[in-house]
This record gives structure tokens, sequence and C-alpha cells, in this order.
């Protein structure tokens, strides 16, 4: 178990290093001289040198990215070349919202598709079963900006519950904060339940199909119980996996419901980065989104070991 | 009064109908084999009796248990009888077993679930029928899991969950099956200890008609879902009077008819030429940093082969037969040794070099369906191993090879287009060996090809080889733990044991006479027909 912990580190921090060195590259590429956008066009090129200098953008590459790395694992990602502020401000000032609104968003998803897959698979090819699977196509299909709109509509315009859009911040307390995270919660959830429902429907029945499903039944388990005992946890690998890749995105692709609920989320943060050649911003963002999928790959990658007792034997 | 009496059970599954009037019946004490061949609706029977058939069975008759009347009986009811008074056990060890849960779990938790003991209580219990199907507390504590165990482990944990709260009524359904001759053995003996010790009932299924006969007191014959006979074991085997259940014995102890080999033992040029082969696997880790101990799965292995030899490769599961095979296919790679083919080293050969030696050896494996590509027709399949050739053959060239090869092992030319799923597991095993044989081959390694079949079809199969060893004069090399097979159709025998071969000769000398341990065991182990009625008849006068 040690060993597949330590060797699961090793991979990671090695995805972190060949990450960072792709990403500084790239953005070495890219046209631009990030000294002259912050100046604007019409500095002198001695006033731009001057600050290139300051920058550090002259030295060797590699003296560069040692630099820049050295940074990032101080989380000190430099200054925005817009902004002017430094940008480990700007993105905590959006993870607060982001990440929040991805933890409840992925909750909520969990506690949807889980049971409705359960469902789904007891109740295989019966009408619940195709209605239950209908719902989640649907929820599939349906662009979530849309069912954003009517979610505001509902709650906002018309129950009046909620906030239509917009985020108070955490210093005006912590239910108005929640309340307005809850609707675009819902809106990135439903989809991702959908999706997630039927992975689970799909892994339960596979599981069904098992010998040790007929072994469990032949005890005198009610089929309830089977599922919830011998096939849930056995169905869990693919559900895991799904997870994971939901929660980096639910982190990061969430612009259109940021903008949809005006939030100020990370999503934003990296779009109007891009718009207006903000490169540093990017550039930590990115590598930011990489440590966090590296970290969600790692708690997912433990978690089979947890479900599954064959993975922490084997190499 | 019988414990379990069955009346005209019927049972359909769309329009196919499995069961057809089925009558059984079963005293209370007594064990009741059930034979049959595969789809004779043997399984579908145990199932009924649980009513674990598949939702889309129909069903009709009766069945009655102790009094209940099952069909009638509401899920509820049937929770409370399943794993209670009724145990069942099924064929496949491996996959029997929940692998995130472990042993004490499993067998715990049906003791605790009819009894509603505490958990400790039921841990405690759990503990001693354990410690009952041989698996003691120091070596098998219940915090172990599945995959740490071995398939007679596994089925002993099964035979510990359907035993734990002494049944009235036991079904096992071809328990030992998929385990090795010595393991079947053991694994039957503890069947019949528990039997006894708790006054148990057993249903006893399984297509091998030498074992139902060691275990059971009466025998019900199925075919094609109907009862053929039933009747006291040893009277109803001795006489034979039904045309089917003579069929069966017949073909269980079929042996071929086979020319004198015509073994060149003169010339000087072996086929196959094994010397000194090691093969060390990579064991588990200690630790991180630790070198991982290596696991020798064949050591220090020589034989040779003449041209158009039959030689037996036997021994237990897991004692490196199949290791072995796999190097002589040039499919591994020896850790130390040397393997000639026909001159060539083939351990040290290119890819190229190789092209020849694998054109002359092929290989017939023991699932048949599972070696096909089901998407791909019979002539795509059967003319596989024509890449080998130096010069591709076209199209026509290629259509007539495959004719040819279906013909000889017994299958048309209207077979061509047909996929895997449209022939039955016999007919299968008939294309696997086509398959072997297109590319006339001097060598043929067949890994169980008869161990997944009925006997009425695995006697076919083995008349077939037996032609063609005689016809074509290929060498054939057969691993198997069955050695019935063995003395059937090979002229010498090898047994292997913990990854060396222990003892080699005359298959008909070594197994009459075994000098060695290992050997005495897979003999004394292995089930005989002749010997079980014999017994029987002593035992039901």
């Amino acid at each position: 178990m040690t060993a597949y912990l330590l060797k699961r580190l090793l991979i990671g921090a090695a995805t972190l290093v060949v990450a960072s060195v792709v990403v500084f590259l790239v953005l070495e590429v890219v046209p631009g001289d990030p000294a002259r956008l912050m100046l604007g066009m019409n500095a002198s090129d001695a006033q731009v040198e001057l600050l290139r200098e300051q920058m550090g953008l002259n030295q060797p590459l590699v003296w560069r990215y040692l630099d820049w790395a050295r940074g990032l694992l101080q989380l000190d990602f430099g200054k925005s070349y817009t902004y002017s502020v430094p940008v480990a401000d700007l993105i905590k000032e959006r993870l607060v919202v982001s990440l929040p609104l991805a933890v409840i968003a992925l909750a909520l998803s969990t506690l949807i598709a889980i049971p409705v897959g359960l469902f789904a698979a007891a109740r295989r090819g019966k009408a619940s079963d195709t209605a239950a699977m209908a719902a989640a196509q649907i929820g599939v299909a349906m662009p979530n900006f849309w069912f954003a709109l009517l979610l505001v509509y509902v709650f906002a315009v018309w129950l009046r519950l909620v906030p239509a859009g917009g985020f108070p911040g955490w210093s005006a307390g912590i239910w108005p904060a929640l309340k307005a995270l809850i609707l675009p919660a819902v809106a990135l959830a439903l989809p991702q339940a959908a999706i997630l429902s039927r992975v689970t429907r799909a892994a339960l029945i596979e599981v069904l199909g098992e010998d040790y499903i007929r072994t469990a039944r032949a005890k005198g388990m009610p089929m309830r119980a089977v599922l919830w005992r011998h096939a849930l946890r056995n169905a869990m690998i693919p559900v895991l996996t799904i997870m994971g890749l939901q929660f980096a995105f639910l982190l990061a692709g969430t612009i259109i419901i940021e903008n949809v609920f005006y939030l100020p989320g990370l999503g934003r943060l990296v779009f109007q980065a891009i718009t207006q050649r903000d490169l540093i911003v990017v550039e930590s963002v990115v590598m930011l989104l990489v440590a966090i999928v590296v970290l969600v790959n790692l708690v997912v990658d433990l978690s089979y070991a947890l479900v599954d007792p064959r993975l922490r034997t084997r190499q | 009064m019988s414990l379990l009496s069955i009346e005209k059970l019927s049972l359909k599954i769309g329009n196919l109908s499995v069961l057809k009037d089925v009558d059984l019946s079963i005293a209370p004490g007594e064990v009741m084999g059930l034979v049959g061949e595969s789809g004779s609706g043997k399984s579908m029977t145990a199932l009924a009796i649980m009513q674990l058939t598949p939702t889309s069975a129909r069903i009709k008759g009766r069945i009655a248990f102790n009094g209940i009347d099952i069909l009638g009986a509401t899920e509820q009811q049937m929770c409370a009888l399943r794993g209670d008074d009724i145990g069942m056990v099924f064929q496949e060890p491996m996959t029997a077993l929940n692998p995130v849960k472990t042993i004490g779990e499993q067998v715990a938790e049906g003791i605790r679930w009819h009894t509603r003991a505490s958990r400790a209580e039921a841990e405690d219990r759990a503990r001693k029928i354990l410690d009952r199907v041989g698996l003691p507390d120091q070596k098998f504590p219940l915090t172990r899991y599945p995959h740490e165990l071995s398939g007679g482990q596994r089925q002993r944990v099964a035979i510990a969950i359907a035993c734990a709260l002494k049944p009235k009524l036991l079904i096992a359904d071809e328990p030992t099956t998929a385990l090795d001759v010595v393991l079947q053995a053991q694994i039957l003996d503890l069947l019949r200890e528990l039997v006894a010790e708790n006054r148990m009932s057993l249903l006893f299924i399984s297509h091998d008609l030498a074992v139902v006969t060691e275990m059971a007191d009466r025998i019900t014959i199925l075919r094609q879902g109907s009862v053929t006979e039933t009747g006291e074991t040893a009277r109803t085997l001795s006489d034979a009077n039904h045309p089917y259940t003579r069929q069966l014995a017949l073909a269980s102890m079929h042996v071929p008819a086979r020319a004198a080999p015509h073994i060149d033992a003169s010339g000087p040029d072996l086929l196959l030429d094994v010397a000194n082969v090691t093969r060390d696997y990579p064991g588990r880790r200690k630790s991180l940093f630790s070198k991982p101990e290596t696991v020798r799965a064949v050591d220090d292995v020589s034989l040779t082969m003449r041209p158009g030899a039959s030689v037996a490769l036997v021994g237990r599961s897991g004692c490196g037969k199949s290791t072995l095979a796999r190097m002589i296919l040039a499919l591994d790679k020896p850790t130390s040794g040397t393997i000639k083919f026909r001159g060539l080293d083939i351990t040290r050969a290119t890819d190229d070099e190789l092209r020849r030696p694998r054109r002359n050896m092929q290989v017939v494996f023991q699932d048949p369906y599972g070696s096909f590509d089901p998407r791909h027709t019979v002539e795509r399949l059967i003319a596989e191993p024509l890449h080998l050739l130096d010069r591709k053959p076209d199209r026509k060239e290629r259509r007539d090879m495959v004719v040819r090869a279906l013909h000889e092992v017994g299958l048309n030319r209207s077979d061509l287009d047909k996929y895997p799923h449209e022939f039955s597991g016999g007919q299968r095993q008939r294309l696997s060996i086509a398959r072997a044989i297109i590319t006339r081959p001097k060598l043929v390694v067949a890994d169980e090809p008869v161990s997944a079949l009925d006997v009425s079809i695995r006697a076919q199969i083995l008349d077939l080889f037996a032609a063609l060893n005689h016809r074509l004069g290929i060498a054939y090399l057969f691993i198997t733990h069955d050695l019935t097979v063995a003395r059937a159709i090979t002229d010498d025998v090898l047994v292997m044991h913990e990854g060396r071969i222990v003892e080699r000769g005359k298959t008909t000398e070594v197994l009459a006479n075994p000098s060695t341990k290992a050997t005495q065991a897979l003999v004394s182990a292995a089930p005989d027909l002749h010997r079980a009625i014999a017994r029987k008849l002593q035992e039901q006068g």
C-alpha cells in the first residue's frame, strides 16, 4: 500500500514537472513582448529594455524557467501584466468562488446520480428504468446555460428564493454567499448527474451479471441488500474515474455558467486573461489546474485502492 | 417422505423449452446426482429450486421443499429459505466470491442475516465453519480477501458460505469442474463429510459420470430438458438399460482406435529438443526498494519429441505446464536453457527466423469460443495462420485450403461464411483444430483441448485428433490434468510437478505404476467410471 502510494506520488510530481516545462515553453514561443505589453505602444525602447531587465526577461531561458518554477513552489506566480497585482491574489479571489462551487456541484451530482443509477439498474428494462434513463438523456443533451436560465426564471424571478446572479463575497456571511452559489451549482450538477447516473447504471448492470452476485442471492440476501452491499462497491471504479474528470471540468470549464450568473470565477479570469494577452495569468491558472488535476487523480487512484483490495497488493 | 420433490417442472425462456416435465425427488440425507450434457437443463433445475431463474423464464409445474410450495412462495419467503435451509455451491470458484469483501465478511454475512446474530457471534461461527472446511485460522484469517486464495481454497470458502447454517439441502452445481483432479478429490471428500455430519441432502450436478457415480446414492439423467432415466446409481449405470445412459457411459470411457504410431525412432532428427529450460517470474515485492523475489514457474526442464509422436504433459494446475508450452510455442522466452525446434534454437531466433517454426507448430486452446474473434467469418479465422507462408496464396487458393482443412475436421464448405456463434462447442473445437492444421504443421500443442466439452463430443474430438495424427503425421503435445485423455491418445507421458518433470515414460506404464508421489496423487485422484461403478455396486448390493 505504501509502495502504491509512493509510486502514485512520484508519477504525480513527474507530471507536474513535465507540464510546467511545456507551459513555460509554449508561452515562450507565443509572439508578443510582455514588457512592451505592460508599458503600452508609446513606450520608448529604452523604457522597455529597462523593464525587461527588471522583470528578468533578458536572462537565459533555463534560468528564467528555474526562477519561475521556484516562484510556483512558493505560490508566487508573478504580477499580472494588465492588473499589475500579484497573480496569486487574483487567483485566490476567484478560487474562493470556484472551488466551493465545484465541490457543491460535484456533491449534488453524486447525490443524485448514484441513487438514480441504483434505481435504474435494479429495475433494468422496466418502465421506470426507461423513464429514468430518458430523463438522463435529456439532462446530457440539454445545454446547461439554457437550464441555468430556466432555473433563474423559476427560482429567482418567479419564486424569489435566491438572487438571480452576482456573488456577495464570503464576507457578507456564509448563508448569502451559499445562496448565490445554489443555482449555478444545480445548473452545473444536473448534466453531470445525468452522465454519472448512466455510468453508474451501466457499471452496476455489468456487476449484477457477476457470479458473486448470484452467490450473495443464494445466501438469502434480498435484491436491495445485494445492490448496496455487493454490487455498488464493485461498480465504483468507473464511477470514481468519471467523478475525477468531472471535478477538473467543474473547476475551470464553467465559464458559461459563470457568465450567466455573473460569478467572479476562475473560468472568467482565464477568459479575460486570454483576450487581454495577460500571459502570466494564463500560465499560472493553467499550472494551478494541472496541479489540481494531478491531485484529484491521486485521490481517485487512492480511492480505487480503498474500494478494491486487489489494487493494494498489486504493484 | 421426500425433502424435495419436483413434479412436472417445465421452464421456457422465450420460445426455447429448457425443461420439459422434469420429475425429481430427494429424501432427507440422500445424495442425488444430476447428470447431463451442457444445455440439458441441470443448472436451470437447480436455479428453479432456489427461485433464482432469469426473470424472463416462465415456469410451470410444482416444486415442494419441506412442505413449502417453492413456485408459489413470495420473494421474502424465498430469502428466508435461501442460504438457511437450502445452500448452493457453484462451478466457478474464481468468480463466485465478491473480490472487495473479506472471506470473513462473506461467510458471516449469511449467518447474521438469517440468525440476527451479533457481528462477533457471526464471525465466531464463520471462523468455526472455515476451520471445518480446511481453512485454519493461522493461514486463513477472516481478513483474507478472495484474491489471496487459490481456486481450491476459494471453493472451500464457497462451501463454507453454503453450509454455514447447516442447510437441509445443499445444491452443488459442477463444484469441481474448474479444479484439477487432486483438488477435485479433496473437495468431493469434504462435501461427502459435510453431508454425513449434518445429515444434509445433496443435489450433486455434474457432467462427469465418474464423479457423480462416486458421490451419488441415486442418479437422474437429463437430456435436452427431459429426464431420461432415474434410479439407484450402481444399478442404473451397470445395467445401462436406457440407450442414452449407455451412450454416456461409453463416451466417457472412450478410447480412440489408433493405428500404431509411425514415429521414426531411428532417424537422427528430433522434432523438438528442450534442454534445461528454466523460467522465472518476478514475484511480489516486500517493499518498493527491495528486489522482488522470483517465482520459478519452470525449473530445469528437458524433453525431446520425435516427429509424429503423441506426448502428454500432465500435472496439477499451477505446475508450470502452460508456461512450458508457451515457451515451446515461442510465445515466451526462457530465463535460461534452449529450445530447438527442428534444429533451430527458437529462444534466440529473430522474428523473421521464427516464421518457419511458427508455421510448423500450431496450438489448440481449451476454450473454443474464447479463442475466436466473434466478428470474423470462419474462412477468415481458419485462414489466419496462412500469413506465415512464404508465398501469400491468392483468394481462390486460400479458399481451397480452408475448405480442405474444414473437410479434414469433418466440417463443410457451407460453413465458410458462418460466424463462431453459429456453431456448437464441439464444432468450434473442430474449427480451432482446422485452424491449427491448415499450415500442415509438424507439431500441435493442445492445451486442455477437450476439458470444456461434453463427453460424447469429447470422444469425437479425441477420435479426430487420433485420425489426424495418423493421416497427417502431426506430433501432439497434449497438456492436460485429465489422465483419461492422456491414456486415450498419447504414447508417452511427462508428469510435471512444481515446475519440474518428475516422471516420464510410456503413458500406459507410468499411469499403471506411478513411482513418484506427484504421479501417484494424480492417478489416485482421477475419477474412473469402471472403478466407481464397481465400488457403488458393492455398497448398494
